[in-house]
């Protein structure tokens, strides 16, 4: 086992906690984002592809300050929800949401580009089987693109799991509440004895990293197997 | 049953359709590019029309107000492709549109597909996957059925292997609309055929009656042009059955018994004013030429009443004239056996 310093085994413990409660909590978001942009045909598709795309091109500390903005005790936000103790400024929630952020532009590329490739004539013979569009989309549509499903729910936990520029502009890298595995390791860069703590953090992060890949390559196949009807 | 007013327009075509069919099997025939798959498509709310009025069963489906969405038209529809939900296996797809307490297990086995229940879509050939996406259309329950050319992607030899499935079908009760540019398989399963050109009807009646007219006949090109005959089988003997049909008594290989439908090309017909001895032909009818039909070409389409039955012939203008032949004359028709192609006999209603 790696000798860590605790402060490192918080910093894991919470950015799983941060990475998991985004992409949880971003997917079905995601999926329906994606669902429109690739099926829907209405004004404001180009807007609404641009704004999602958004946290890819944008600075990191740009988002991570404009959340600030908008979360802080001030923003038009934050003035409703820290009141009801749902303030997200500075707290680990917020990592989650920044972090959701970031990754959502990926998690809705992949998605998508399943969706286009899901067969309408397929859809179409659902429908004349009497499966209303709910039903459609439910056991034809969103089966038959699970493996971009998982492709985006990948990287996005993989996302979630490095991001630092937006979380540490917009929630500090307060130990214990928000000092996420990146803020860790920039935190130990800072202080001239932390360098055992800095390479086992590196070190998880590569693992954490290459496991989410393996797991997604060790998936993927079996859900398009099953897709493919093999 | 169906009862169709349809106005569409697609660029340059023009779909301009006014058609009421009763129960049975309705094919609509024409060449590609005839409008019968967009026919098929408003009737089961795939696409919409411009204008125009569609009722199932004395239901609107389509008018000026109502435009029901496909799945609520009780409308079950064969593609041309079989359209398999590749993540299910094949008893969930047959099951996708069916009732939940219902058992697929008459259907697979009216369709001889009750041994691949457990086996996934990807791995079935063209036909058992055609046969698949018939059996789950008819468990639907569907008022109506349409089949959209479900043989055209299979070769030759699957088609004439799901042709027999097929005829079962019209035993099944379910009226069906049938699209297809294959003559045969028209002929073989029809009760009423509708002949659509350039998103028009241009004839409609019963099968029979249409395919023994000349005039319809050169409507549909004069190669495909063939009367049909339903018969009984009565003897068979040197892997020949003796059929009596409405026109006389016709030997036929390759069939077994029963009730059959015997379509003869106008082109396997010879014509001979004296009953011909010495021939090698098996089929020689007494005949008396009813209509004649001079189309563009050489070709001359004869109508000949023999007995209660009705052949249609296709001779050179050169031999017409040669003979002396005209309305009102009696001749021989002489069928060549081959005349009877095998694709061509099936067991009838």
């Amino acid at each position: 086992m790696i000798e860590l310093p605790p402060e490192a085994w918080e910093a894991l413990r919470l950015s799983l906690k941060v990475s998991i409660v985004a992409t949880v909590l971003s997917l079905p978001v995601a999926i329906w984002v994606a669902h429109i942009l690739a099926r829907g045909r209405f004004r404001g598709r180009g807007l609404l592809d641009a704004l999602v795309h958004l946290p890819l091109v944008l600075p990191p500390v740009v988002t991570g300050y404009a959340l600030l903005l908008l979360f802080s005790r001030s923003g038009p936000l934050g003035a409703v929800l820290e009141p009801l103790g749902l303030g997200l400024a500075f707290r680990w929630t917020g990592a989650a949401l920044a972090a959701a952020i970031m990754g959502f532009p990926l998690i809705v590329r992949a998605i998508r580009l399943a969706f286009e490739a899901v067969d309408p004539k397929l859809e179409e013979a659902a429908a004349t089987l009497g499966a209303s569009p709910w039903r459609v989309w439910r056991t034809v549509t969103l089966p038959l693109a699970a493996p971009g499903v998982l492709a985006g729910a990948t990287l996005g936990f993989a996302k979630a799991f490095g991001e630092f520029g937006a979380t540490i502009t917009f929630v500090a890298s307060i130990p214990g509440e928000t000092r996420t595995l990146p803020s860790a390791i920039y935190a130990f860069l800072q202080v001239p004895d932390g360098g055992a703590g800095l390479r086992g953090l590196v070190a998880i992060a590569v693992v954490v990293a290459v496991g989410a890949v393996l797991v997604s390559n060790w998936l993927a196949p079996r859900i398009a197997a099953r897709v493919a009807g093999r | 049953m169906l009862d169709v007013s349809v106005q569409h327009r697609v660029g340059a075509f023009t779909l301009d359709v006014d058609l009421q069919t009763a129960s049975g099997v309705t094919a609509v025939f024409g060449p590609s590019g005839a409008g019968k798959t967009t026919l098929a498509r408003c009737v089961a709310g795939l696409t919409r029309p411009d204008t125009g009025r569609i009722a199932v069963d004395g239901r609107v489906v389509f008018d000026g107000d109502t435009d029901l969405p496909p799945h609520r038209r009780d409308i079950g529809y064969v593609f041309q492709e079989a359209r398999l939900f590749p993540h299910l296996s094949v008893r969930a797809n047959l099951m996708y549109g069916a009732r939940r307490d219902m058992d697929p297990t008459d259907v697979a086995n009216m369709l001889g597909i009750a041994d691949l229940l457990d086996r996934r879509p990807g791995g079935l050939s063209g036909g058992e996957g055609a046969r698949v996406a018939i059996g789950r259309a008819l468990l639907r329950q569907p008022k109506l059925l349409i089949m959209d050319e479900p043989l055209a992607a299979l070769d030759a030899r699957r088609r004439e292997t799901i042709l027999p499935w097929l005829e079962r079908l019209r035993g099944a009760g379910v009226p069906i609309l049938y699209i297809s540019h294959a003559i045969e398989e028209v002929a073989r399963l029809a009760d009423t055929l509708v002949l659509l050109r350039e998103g028009r009807v241009v004839r409609a009646g019963p099968l029979t009656e249409i395919l023994s007219d000349p005039e319809a006949a050169a409507l549909m090109g004069p190669s495909q042009a063939g009367a049909v005959l339903e018969g009984d089988v009565i003897e068979v003997a040197d892997g020949l059955a003796a059929i009596r049909t409405p026109a006389g008594v016709l030997h036929v290989a390759g069939v077994t018994g029963g009730r059959v439908r015997i379509r003869i090309r106008a082109e396997d017909v010879i014509v001979a004013t004296q009953e011909p001895q010495g021939l090698s032909a098996l089929n020689t009818l007494p005949a008396v030429i009813e209509a004649v039909q001079a189309g563009q070409g050489p070709g001359v389409m004869l109508r000949l009443q023999a007995g209660d039955g009705v052949l249609l012939a296709r001779l050179t203008r050169r031999s017409f004239d040669r003979l002396g032949l005209g309305v009102g004359q009696k001749v021989w028709a002489v069928l060549k056996t081959s005349g009877v192609a095998r694709s061509d006999v099936g067991g009838g209603s």
